[in-house]
């Protein structure tokens, strides 16, 4: 009786302790993450409610003249509006574009390792670096864009377009650079899911009769829809959040045209030094993201069930 | 008939996927092949717009990579990145192997839970948070420092290598450590010495995430740091290669492709860890 009963104890004491263990093992990260990351965050509504500014001390509670002084600005309507547009746009040609790519690298050929590498690489890449790529491919000037539509006729050399000078084409070209660096990510996990679907049911129904486009809708995108939620849902946080790419392409400009929600914050908070407007700016990107946080706990929960 | 009816769809299927390839590989890889010209011509022969700008119209040079290499911050920025990515991968290590595994191992149902929770700080943008922390650097008095980053990048870390390592520590099983613990080691000393070495490539991929998020960051450093000396590759490159309205193109060129390609090219090796962390279990 003593005998079996002492290691049972003693195992319990382990467990127990293991508990104690495992919370000290976690706790450092969890603290340092919060320390990083909630601290800041919460100090941003802080600063959204005070008049606070760079090299000011002592900040005072304005309640919220910040956000009635930011709604009025017609820039930051103006980049509210441009930030909806940057993140639907580029995230319908991503959901298309990698659909397509997915689906043409799924089967094994030769050279694929080769192809998957060479598409990856907007995506590894450091953004501000790929993104002075797009400004050499895009000069006012030197564009070799311009250059072969010149060549074979498409517009004249002295009505050149210009695809950082004009507001409307601006916007569209940071539009197709952003698509170009999130589309290879949301195809990788594309291919993913599409390697976990059954090979056979797609088969199968091409055995039945289903064409290309019939199976692919019916049968192919109802079966990926989860993966494709996944990849939307990052792509939505990557792009709204983004200001790299017009921070480097545009600047924001020409006439604020392409300025969104991310770059006013940091050219309204830093560079000119009016933290209070620039942390109020920055709030209005929370509501999206607590929904796709949200989302994500939704697939995230699923994942766990089945 | 019918037979041949499927043989031409197999083909009109591979040459529509053949053509699918081929116009991404273009629409992706073109700004790199565009680099990689732009780097060997001759300022000459870059800006002169009547010259056809696909091939060489003088001869190739190495100028610009001299001028990048010997005249500009360029080396130091390597050297900046380098050594934050490695303290950075340091603190994010030794923080995130012994949480993940108290996640997946010790805290029972809820640490899934946790591990979940741990992963959404990821989805917290830099552009929410750079201007109160530019406020805490500058109360540290870090500013213009890179030890601002070294402490800072591991806030972004650390959550998505935790996700990753919890699911490479429930793939080893369990009664290994109990074997261990039952010849004497202690709970922790089977984490050490037994589930660490175990456990080498998800260390390894956590070790190149890492590291390649540090290369990538541009918002904090360029908020946190001003001096060209103390620059990241991220941030000096755009920002110091531009004289006024005078932009290198050749060395600004040659800045990005060094800077991109290894990192992709060891990337790519562990592409598949990174989907299935990625996915958040949608695929199995």
């Amino acid at each position: 009786m003593a005998v079996t009963g002492a290691p049972r104890a003693r195992k319990r004491g382990k467990r127990s302790s293991g508990f104690g263990l495992g919370v000290a093992m976690f706790l450092p990260a969890v603290v340092y993450v919060l320390l990083l990351v909630a601290v800041p965050f919460g100090m941003a509504f802080f600063y959204a409610f005070s008049d606070a500014r760079i090299g000011s001390g002592g900040e005072h509670f304005v309640g919220f003249d910040n956000f009635a002084s930011v709604l009025e600005n017609p820039t930051f309507r103006k980049a509210l509006g441009n930030s909806f547009i940057f993140t639907i746009s580029s995230q319908v040609l991503v959901l298309i574009g990698s659909t397509a790519l997915a689906l043409a690298l799924k089967d094994k050929f030769r050279g694929r390792g080769f192809v998957r590498f060479l598409i990856l690489l907007p995506w590894v890449a450091p953004i501000s670096l790929g993104a002075i790529g797009w400004k050499w491919i895009l000069d006012s000037i030197y564009s070799v864009v311009n250059w072969v539509l010149i060549a074979v006729h498409l517009v004249k050399p002295f009505d050149k377009p210009m695809w950082l000078g004009q507001p409307s084409l601006a916007m569209i070209s940071v539009i197709v650079v952003h698509t170009w660096r999130l589309l290879p990510f949301s195809t990788v996990i594309l291919l993913a899911g599409l390697t976990a679907i059954p090979r056979d049911i797609p088969e199968a129904a091409a055995v039945d009769g289903a064409g290309f486009w019939r199976t692919l809708f019916e049968i192919t995108l109802p079966m990926l829809r989860p993966i494709l939620n996944v990849a939307m849902l990052f792509g939505i946080v990557f792009t709204f959040t983004d200001m790299i790419v017009v921070y480097v392409l545009t600047a924001g400009g020409p006439y604020d045209s392409t300025q969104v929600l991310p770059s006013l914050a940091f050219f309204t908070g830093i560079q000119g030094s009016d933290l209070a407007a620039g942390a109020a700016i920055s709030l209005f990107l929370v509501p999206l993201l607590v929904i796709v946080a949200l989302l994500m706990l939704r697939v995230a929960h699923r994942a766990e069930v089945t | 008939m019918a037979r041949r009816r499927g043989q031409d769809r197999a083909l009109s299927r591979r040459i529509g996927r053949g053509l699918v390839i081929a116009f991404f590989m273009v629409f992706l890889g073109f700004p790199f092949y565009w680099m990689l010209i732009t780097i060997f011509k001759q300022n000459a022969d870059l800006y002169e717009t009547e010259n056809n700008p696909f091939i060489f119209n003088a001869s190739p040079t190495l100028e610009n990579l001299r001028l990048l290499f010997y005249e500009t911050g360029f080396v130091r920025w390597l050297g900046n990145t380098a050594l934050v990515g490695i303290l950075v991968v340091g603190i994010t290590l030794v923080l995130a192997l012994p949480a993940a595994y108290s996640l997946a191992r010790l805290t029972g149902k809820w640490g899934g839970r946790l591990g979940i929770l741990i992963f959404l700080t990821y989805l917290v943008p830099p552009t929410l948070l750079f201007i109160p922390l530019s406020r805490i650097v500058a109360l540290l008095g870090l500013q213009d420092s890179i030890w601002s980053l070294v402490i800072v990048y591991p806030s972004f870390t650390i959550p998505f290598s935790i996700w990753l390592l919890m699911g490479f520590f429930k793939s080893i099983p369990r009664e290994l450590e109990d074997a261990a613990m039952v010849d004497g080691l202690t709970r922790f000393g089977a984490f050490i010495k037994l589930v660490v070495p175990m456990s080498t490539s998800g260390i390894l991929t956590v070790v190149i995430f890492t590291f390649t998020l540090v290369t990538q960051e541009f918002v904090y450093a360029l908020t946190f740091i001003s001096p060209e000396s103390h620059q990241m590759l991220s941030v000096g490159v755009p920002t110091y290669l531009i004289l006024g309205d005078v932009y290198f193109w050749g060395s600004l060129m040659g800045g990005c492709l060094i800077a991109s390609v290894p990192i992709a090219l060891v990337y790519n090796l562990f592409l598949d860890r990174f989907i299935a962390g990625f996915t958040v279990g949608a695929v199995k």
